[in-house]
């Protein structure tokens, strides 16, 4: 793919939306997406004919998914910054109605442990939780960027009010518990607060709170013995043969058989056999590992790292507080999570259920995930046009 | 926008760096450095190993009469797995199946339990296999049920009838043989322990054949030392499957290799002689009253060996008690184990042939005679037999207090003189300095005692043979050096707990110990005489004694004795014939064995041995035989042991026949008579008439080929009767392996052939095989 570099973009006068777009961040995503689609097919092809089934079902549901996340983020990096603000609230109300309803039994869907979908006809799911990550990033951004400067510190009331905006969706996804996507949120809050400004005292209480609540989880049993479990797995892999650390042991052995080179995509031994539960999720990067081999696997983390490069530096170069921060948010987010991810399948990060960003499989993650690049392509083209 | 929040921003790209360089960092350890261990472990996942037990080697006789043999056994066995994915985890097959096989149903669900702390049962009730195995519960089942169990499959629904092999004991004429034979039991976990020490060195290939948890190992006798041998090699299949166990391929397959056929020098029909004959002299000491006691001879022990001389061959050798070695088939019970191991039983399963040691008393004159003969003495001196000869303040007497005057060596050997080797011993030990010995003491006795290979382990093909020991200066210095710090302690405190009940003899043994510390390590002028005519600190096994007049009577060759003659293969093929093997030579010339065999067959052809009552009638003109007998002191309060010595034909030796009866009063009495019988045996004599076609040996004399075998692997021997002419089926038994995608399968597990249900309906007698050769189809 020929990218346009896009400092070559700016000195032109008038430009289309083609040619004002980050090139680089879009080329990236999609590129991560499409090496999503065919691991997704890899992992589900045989599974589907030793069930009868159709064996492109996976892939086609995930390139659908794909086209509508394409068209999300068309949408969202076009809309009027103005309204983008305006509408703010709006899908925050959303997000947090549609946690409730999700805890609400026979409404919500329990899998792997979490009380975190919606089941949809056709057999497709939709996770409150995504929408929340864009909700409390924008919601953070505005409370922070609004009433003030851009060269003073934001107010102890504002970062306060902030927090307690991202603290209602945090709590009601801890009720799930999706204890993956608190974290991945709680680190995405940290940098905001961090980047918006704020006082140090305020990442040091943070980050302290954090520590606490974590010891006080742990120590008086609040969680439930399923994410204990994924936990201790984590610790000792050989543990529970049979339960988590099945997973993450077979996991590690697929991606420890690729070799450098890999056995060669639809070829992987342990991914064909069927050895890696939750393969085309979760764990889709253990086919990776198998099939595409050190190569592949380090293609994938760099494509990440360009995505995170591409965000970051949307983020300094933005014109206005509101968009450095939802660059931040997106950045850090997308960073935690694919660090959380990829980890559990290397076996250096507990088991924590979320998914790889535009590789696994499922259709919220995959919205959400180019709406996240419609922000980022947003706040970039205004700072052009600044 | 602030600098603070840019620099921030920097912070952060610097965080998200370090946590992909983590990330990239580990997918290299992972993918580059240990991608060979992934790799191994990935190839296992895939690939189940199903093993098929090979048929253990059988045990044959010196002409080929099966000593252990292997049959079919119908057992029944449970797939748990199959069990739990009905709807009531098998509860109504439990219930259905218990009953059949005689238990009920909760001892059957917990007969399926794998062992461990949430088994309701200990082993061997609860299941110490693995547990994707099927679960042996009942052997020996009828044919009825397992003709239901196989035809009924929905009421039985994973329970499987098969054929195991199993161990049987054919006992022709009625052998025992057990402390020869040995039995097989289960592997222990120490035996799992060392292999997965090996395995863990990277000596020992994980993949291939090596012992499971639910094989059978030798325990004992020639089961146990030729294991290798006779186990044969497991044949291997690894499968490849899917993450649900479904088979999808056959990777690798090794068939089974049947475990050679031992072929040992013992003869069945001689054997038999030979344990018979021991019992028949336990039972005339038990029936004869003890002059020095109050009652009969208690006779709690006893054993015989028969060799041949001119090779070391074992033809027989017995012991008694004896133990069946058939109870340990299909798992010896804790009860009966314990009644085989406890002192009251008098320990059947020690072999007092090899293990057990004695006080050679007379029989041990060869060595004190050959030492005299190489020392000085001449086969024409004079010798003084008084009726006690004194050395320092002991008196030593003579057998019975007999009185002899002088006599020769020959007339002193055959009358059993002790007096005369008394003044000999005492004349040596003082020419060694007496109670002042220098640094290098000459002791001709001692000398000699070890030429002869006693103290020494015979190196008979059987476990955990006994040393025996030569009781001279080596060991009492090796003695002093165990025990001084101990003597010296009792000498100081005495004996307190002694002295509560018995104050006379808690002075007593202090007194010994006080003496004792001070010179414990002195080898005494009593000792020395003691020493002469085998009392004291000396033991033998009756094996030594064997091997040492074969020496005699060969002209000087110790031989290693053999069991084994060698193995062959099922179809025939010799694989290893086991040489002789000369493990040393006496240090005594020709002219002085040739004098000391004449001399020792005068103890039965002169009216004045003895060993001259028992052989009367005896055609000892023909075959001369060549005799000691002995009658041990064995302690305070045990009664004498019996031995009785030989070697025949005493001026061309063949065989060495030796009995020993424990606390079985004299030599000639007890033993002696027996060992006629078995020289009888052996050359076919009835009355005085010598007919060799009356002999137990086939031809005559020991047979040295190896015997041929039928197209079936069966071996002929003389009593063979072509089994084929009176079997109907004319079926050998299925053999083959697990059903596939079954792991680790350690029994031979073979699914009833339809065929063979189709046979029984039709009340056709199926031959049940002597024999199952797994993987031989």
């Amino acid at each position: 793919m020929t990218l346009a570099y896009p400092a070559t973009l700016a000195k032109r006068k008038s430009t289309s939306y083609l040619q004002r777009l980050d090139w680089v961040l879009v080329g990236s995503a999609l590129s991560l997406s499409i090496i999503g689609a065919l691991l997704v097919y890899s992992a589900t092809k045989s599974k589907q004919i030793d069930a009868g089934l159709d064996p492109q079902s996976y892939l086609k549901k995930h390139i659908l998914n794909l086209v509508i996340g394409l068209v999300l983020g068309v949408v969202v990096s076009r809309f009027d910054y103005r309204l983008l603000r305006a509408y703010t609230p709006i899908l925050y109300g959303a997000a947090v109605l549609g946690l409730v309803l999700v805890l609400v039994p026979h409404v919500g869907h329990t899998i792997n442990g979490a009380h975190a979908w919606f089941l949809l006809p056709g057999g497709f799911s939709f996770q409150p939780s995504e929408v929340a990550k864009i909700a409390i990033i924008l919601g953070m951004s505005m409370i922070l960027s609004e009433k003030r400067d851009a060269e003073s510190e934001p107010r102890d009331i504002d970062v306060l009010y902030a927090l307690g905006v991202a603290a209602l969706p945090i709590a009601l996804i801890m009720l799930e518990p999706d204890l993956g996507t608190v974290l991945v949120i709680a680190c995405a809050v940290l940098a905001i607060v961090a980047v918006s400004g704020a006082p140090i005292r305020w990442l040091v209480g943070l980050v302290s709170a954090g520590v606490l609540v974590s010891f006080v989880v742990f120590r008086f049993g609040i969680l439930s013995q399923y994410q204990v479990d994924r936990f201790t797995a984590f610790t000792d892999p050989t543990s529970n043969t049979h339960g988590i650390g099945f997973n993450t042991q077979q996991a590690r052995i697929a991606i420890g058989s690729g070799g450098i080179f890999g056995q060669g995509l639809f070829h992987g031994a342990q991914t064909q056999g069927h050895f890696v539960p939750e393969n085309q999720t979760d764990f889709v990067y253990s086919v990776a590992g198998e099939e595409l081999g050190f190569v592949g696997s380090v293609l994938i983390v760099i494509l990440l790292a360009v995505i995170l490069w591409r965000a970051i530096y949307i983020a300094v170069r933005a014109s206005d507080l509101f968009g450095r921060l939802v660059a931040t948010g997106v950045a850090t987010w997308m960073a935690f999570q694919a660090f959380e991810n990829i980890g559990m399948n290397l076996g250096i990060t507990p088991v924590t259920g979320v998914p790889l960003p535009f590789v696994s499989y499922g259709g919220s993650s995959m919205f959400a995930n180019w709406i996240a690049i419609g922000l980022l392509i947003n706040v970039h083209m205004r700072a052009k046009e600044g | 926008m602030s600098e603070k929040s840019t620099l921030r921003l920097m912070v952060l790209g610097i965080l998200i760096a370090s946590l992909l360089i983590t990330v990239v960092s580990r997918l290299f350890f992972l993918q580059v450095v240990s991608s060979d261990v992934y790799t191994a472990q990935a190839a296992s996942n895939r690939v189940h190993t199903v093993e098929t037990q090979a048929a253990r080697g059988l045990i044959l006789d010196q002409v080929g009469r099966p000593l252990v043999s292997n049959r079919t056994s119908l057992i029944v066995s449970v797939d748990r797995q199959a069990l739990r994915a009905q709807e009531d985890h098998g509860k109504a097959v439990i219930d259905r199946l218990a009953p059949a096989l005689g238990m009920t149903p909760t001892m059957l669900s917990y007969r399926l339990e794998p062992c461990g702390k949430d088994a309701h049962a200990k082993p061997p009730i609860c299941w110490n296999g693995s547990p994707y195995q099927p679960i042996p519960v009942a052997k020996d089942i009828s044919q009825d049920l397992a003709l239901k169990i196989m035809e009924r499959r929905s009421d039985y629904a994973g329970v499987v009838a098969s054929l195991e092999a199993v161990r049987v004991y054919p006992s022709p004429f009625n052998v025992n043989a057990a402390h020869l034979l040995g039995y097989v039991g289960p592997v222990s976990d120490s035996e799992l322990a060392d292999q997965k020490a090996l395995i863990d060195a990277g000596k020992l290939d994980p993949n291939g054949p090596r012992l499971r948890r639910t094989d059978l190992v030798g325990r004992g006798g020639l089961e146990s030392q030729y294991d290798k041998q006779l186990r044969g090699v497991e044949g291997i299949k690894r499968v490849s499957v899917n993450l649900r166990g479904s088979v999808t391929g056959t990777v690798s397959q090794t068939t089974p290799v049947a475990g050679q056929d031992l072929v040992t020098n013992i003869d069945a029909k001689l054997q038999e002689v030979a344990e018979t004959q021991l019992k028949a002299a336990i039972d005339r000491a038990r029936a004869t009253k003890d002059p020095n006691g109050t009652g009969n001879y208690r006779a709690d022990s006893g054993a015989v060996v028969v060799m041949d001389v001119t090779n070391g061959h074992v033809l027989a050798m017995a012991s008694y008690p004896s133990y069946d070695p058939s109870q340990f088939v299909g798992g010896i019970s804790t009860k009966e184990y314990e009644a085989l191991t406890t002192a009251s039983a008098n320990l059947p399963l020690i072999s007092r042939a090899t293990q057990g040691q004695f006080a050679p008393a007379s029989t041990f004159k060869i060595v004190t005679a050959s030492a005299a003969l190489q020392n000085g003495y001449n086969p024409s001196d004079q010798f003084d037999c008084p009726s006690s000869y004194q050395v320092g303040n002991r008196v030593f007497k003579n057998f019975e207090s007999h009185e002899y005057g002088q006599l020769s060596l020959t007339k002193g050997l055959a009358v059993s003189c002790d007096t005369m080797w008394y003044q000999v011993a005492y004349k040596w030990w003082l020419e060694a300095g007496g109670n002042n010995p220098g640094a290098h003491p000459k002791d001709p006795v001692e000398e000699m005692s070890k030429a002869y290979g006693i103290g020494r382990r015979t190196g008979i093909d059987l476990p955990a043979e006994s040393r025996g020991r030569v009781g001279g200066r080596e060991f009492k210095t090796l003695q002093n050096k165990q025990l001084h710090d101990s003597w010296c302690a009792r000498s100081r405190d005495g004996y307190p707990e002694v002295a509560k009940t018995d104050p006379h003899r808690a002075t007593l043994l202090q007194a010994y110990a006080a003496d004792a510390c001070a010179n414990g390590g002195l080898f005494r002028g009593g000792d020395a005489v003691n020493m002469a005519i085998g009392q004291g600190d000396t033991v033998v096994t009756p094996l030594q004694m064997a091997v040492a007049y074969s020496a005699l009577a060969n002209g000087g060759t110790i031989w290693q004795p053999q069991i084994a003659k060698g193995f062959m293969r099922s179809d025939g093929h010799v694989v290893k014939t086991i040489a002789p093997k000369k493990v040393g030579s006496l240090p005594v010339s020709q002219a002085n064995l040739e004098f000391l065999r004449s001399a020792f067959s005068e103890v039965t052809s002169q009216s004045f041995g003895t060993g001259y009552p028992p052989f009367q009638g005896f055609p000892l003109n023909q075959i001369p035989i060549a005799a000691k007998t002995g009658t041990g002191q064995a302690g305070s309060n045990k009664q004498s042991t019996s031995w009785f010595a030989t070697f025949a034909p005493a001026n061309k030796p063949k065989y060495a026949v030796v009995m020993m009866v424990s606390q079985g009063g004299t030599g000639s009495k007890t033993s002696a008579p027996s060992v006629r019988k078995i020289y009888e045996a052996i050359y076919g004599i009835r009355g005085s008439s010598i007919d060799p076609a009356r002999s137990v040996l086939f031809g005559g004399e020991p047979t040295q080929t190896f015997p041929k075998v039928t197209v079936n692997g069966e071996p002929i021997y003389p009593e063979y009767r072509d089994s084929r002419t009176t079997s109907g089926g004319g079926a050998t038994a299925p053999s083959g392996q697990s059903p596939s995608g079954s792991p680790s399968s350690g029994l031979v597990v073979v699914p009833l052939a339809a065929g063979w249900l189709a046979n029984k309906r039709h009340g056709r007698r199926s031959r049940t095989s002597t024999r199952s050769r797994g993987g031989t189809t």
